[in-house]
């Protein structure tokens, strides 16, 4: 029967030779490929202590950035809840106070902030669509809960950590988008 | 003691004897438990994994959380089996197993006290058929397992299982008679003894060089007679989901498991014992070395020798095991039957040849 794509294969089923059906050469040809397995370098590493690096642009769980001063960029336009497709950015925008210059560094900001993570598909539209560089996407990932409500990431999970009271924490998640931004 | 007297048995005897015994039940109960633990090391590294790493250091207590695993699992015997023989099944499948370590020489004799201690638990002039007779009990273990497990699963493992050991034992004992020709003697402890005074500090003695296709014959059926990989027909996990220990739960199951490691620990006692030396060091001169460091330590030494010997063979085992797959149940029988046999009469008939022809 002619074949219709021309890739199969004839396999040929020819009674095993004696050299064959003595299996042995063949089961040392297999045990020194096992063997040299042995030696070789491992697949797997033992994660909660070692990880493996992330590529350049990785987009992981989100942060929402503040300046130098510990002051929130987000002014909370919407533009990133517009373009998040799968609608998981809910915000609330509220004015800043005359003694709040401290806190938000323009006039308007998110009173309330939240994205569900169940929701999100991590596209990182939000990231390219925020004009005040207010919400960028880490390399956390894999987050874990055990009620839906618990996926729903407020501003507290979602806020960076303030550089004038946590200025270690800070530079750490700083550090991390820099060498990101480098890559 | 007066039962004692009466039987004309040394109580100093009795409890030498009773302390190797322990020890050496004790001896193989933790070999076969990190034996566990070796063949999962041995597996990931031959499949580019790290293996167990979590439980203590380097992951040398898992086979500790294994067991306590095992002892807390809940213990289910199927209402339709067998009670009796259900548990029966097992023990025997242990017992077995552990029997066989009784004629197996561990070493020379050691000097406590002023008395020789040998260590081997009985040299019995018909060790090796006494071995035979051991092995041929185990595939009872099998057989009242996964009968009585009323199971059909288990019992397709239990017959595949019991034509399997029989089959191989054929050609197993075939060809030990031709190693039985060369010695001359049935004594495990005779037979060591004249591995060790050929050339090179009994290097050159090791039966290993005079049956070459008698060692070969004799591992495959090792391999075959403790339902190893490519044999493991009985287990078959992907067919018989497990075979003949499927009803099996709890510390039953665990002895099923264990007595498996013992056999296959106690097997390569065997075959180190029968072609390579037993506990006969390479190059050294045992008698000389014994006569300058005490032959205590050069005892020692000798079942540190054994030892080694024993855990290549343990490798061996596991070895095969990650490389080939299973046989088919047709091509295990022709090999046993088409193969070895015939392989294993030529050997031995080869063999008596060859020794007539050099004592004329």
């Amino acid at each position: 029967m002619a074949s219709l794509t021309n890739r199969s294969k004839v396999l040929e089923q020819t009674p095993l030779s004696f050299m064959e059906s003595l299996y042995l050469p063949n089961i040392f040809k297999g045990m020194a490929i096992t063997f040299g397995h042995i030696f070789k370098k491992k697949a797997t590493i033992s994660y909660p202590e070692e990880k493996r690096p992330f590529s350049p642009v990785f987009r992981g769980l989100h942060v929402l950035n503040r300046d130098e001063e510990g002051r929130e960029n987000c002014t909370a336009c919407g533009l990133c809840a517009v373009a998040c497709p799968a609608e998981a950015i809910t915000m609330e925008g509220a004015e800043r106070q005359k003694n709040e210059e401290h806190l938000y560094r323009e006039e308007k900001y998110a009173a309330k902030y939240e994205i569900n993570m169940l929701r999100c598909i991590f596209c990182g539209l939000c990231e390219e669509a925020c004009p005040k560089d207010a919400i960028y996407m880490s390399e956390t990932f894999a987050p874990s809960n055990f009620t839906r409500q618990g996926f729903i990431y407020s501003k507290d999970e979602l806020l960076i950590p303030n550089p004038t009271t946590d200025k270690e924490g800070y530079e750490a998640a700083r550090g991390l988008r820099e060498a990101q931004i480098k890559k | 003691m007066i039962g004692m007297e009466i039987l004309q048995i040394d109580l100093f005897l009795f409890l030498e004897k009773l302390l190797l015994i322990g020890g050496i039940i004790t001896f193989s109960l933790v070999i076969a438990m990190y034996t566990t633990y070796a063949e999962r090391k041995v597996a990931a590294v031959i499949q580019d994994r790290l293996g167990p790493n979590r439980a203590g250091p380097f992951g040398l207590a898992q086979p500790l959380a294994d067991g306590l695993k095992l002892f807390f699992k809940e213990e289910i015997i199927p209402l339709t089996s067998n009670k009796v023989l259900f548990i029966i099944g097992p023990a025997l499948a242990m017992m077995t197993a552990m029997l066989t370590s009784a004629v197996i020489p561990w070493g020379s004799s050691i000097n406590v006290f002023g008395r020789d201690v040998s260590l081997q638990i009985a040299d019995v002039n018909i060790g090796v058929l006494y071995v035979f007779g051991v092995v041929s009990l185990g595939v009872y273990g099998i057989m009242i397992g996964g009968w009585s497990s009323n199971n059909k699963f288990s019992l397709i493992a239990a017959v595949r299982g019991a034509s399997q050991i029989i089959s191989y034992e054929l050609a197993m004992g075939l060809s030990l008679i031709a190693l039985l020709m060369l010695t001359g003697t049935l004594s495990m402890k005779t037979i060591v003894e004249q591995q060790m005074s050929g050339a090179l500090g009994g290097f050159l003695g090791w039966n290993i060089f005079y049956q070459p296709l008698g060692f070969l014959i004799f591992l495959i059926c090792v391999f075959a007679e403790c339902n190893r990989t490519p044999f493991d027909l009985p287990e078959a996990e992907n067919e018989l989901n497990f075979g003949y220990h499927q009803e099996y739960s709890s510390m039953k199951l665990g002895f099923y498991l264990f007595a498996e490691y013992i056999n296959m620990f106690i097997s390569s006692a065997v075959v180190s014992t029968l072609f390579f030396g037993g506990y006969d060091i390479p190059f050294v001169n045992e008698t000389t070395l014994a006569a300058s460091w005490g032959g205590n330590i050069v005892a020692v030494m000798g079942f540190a020798a054994l030892f080694a010997k024993i855990v290549f063979f343990l490798f061996l085992f596991m070895w095969v095991r990650w490389t080939i797959p299973r046989f088919r149940y047709d091509q295990l029988m022709n090999l046993g039957w088409k193969k070895l046999i015939p392989l294993a009469l030529a050997n031995m008939l080869i063999t008596a040849i060859v020794i007539l022809w050099l004592n004329k």
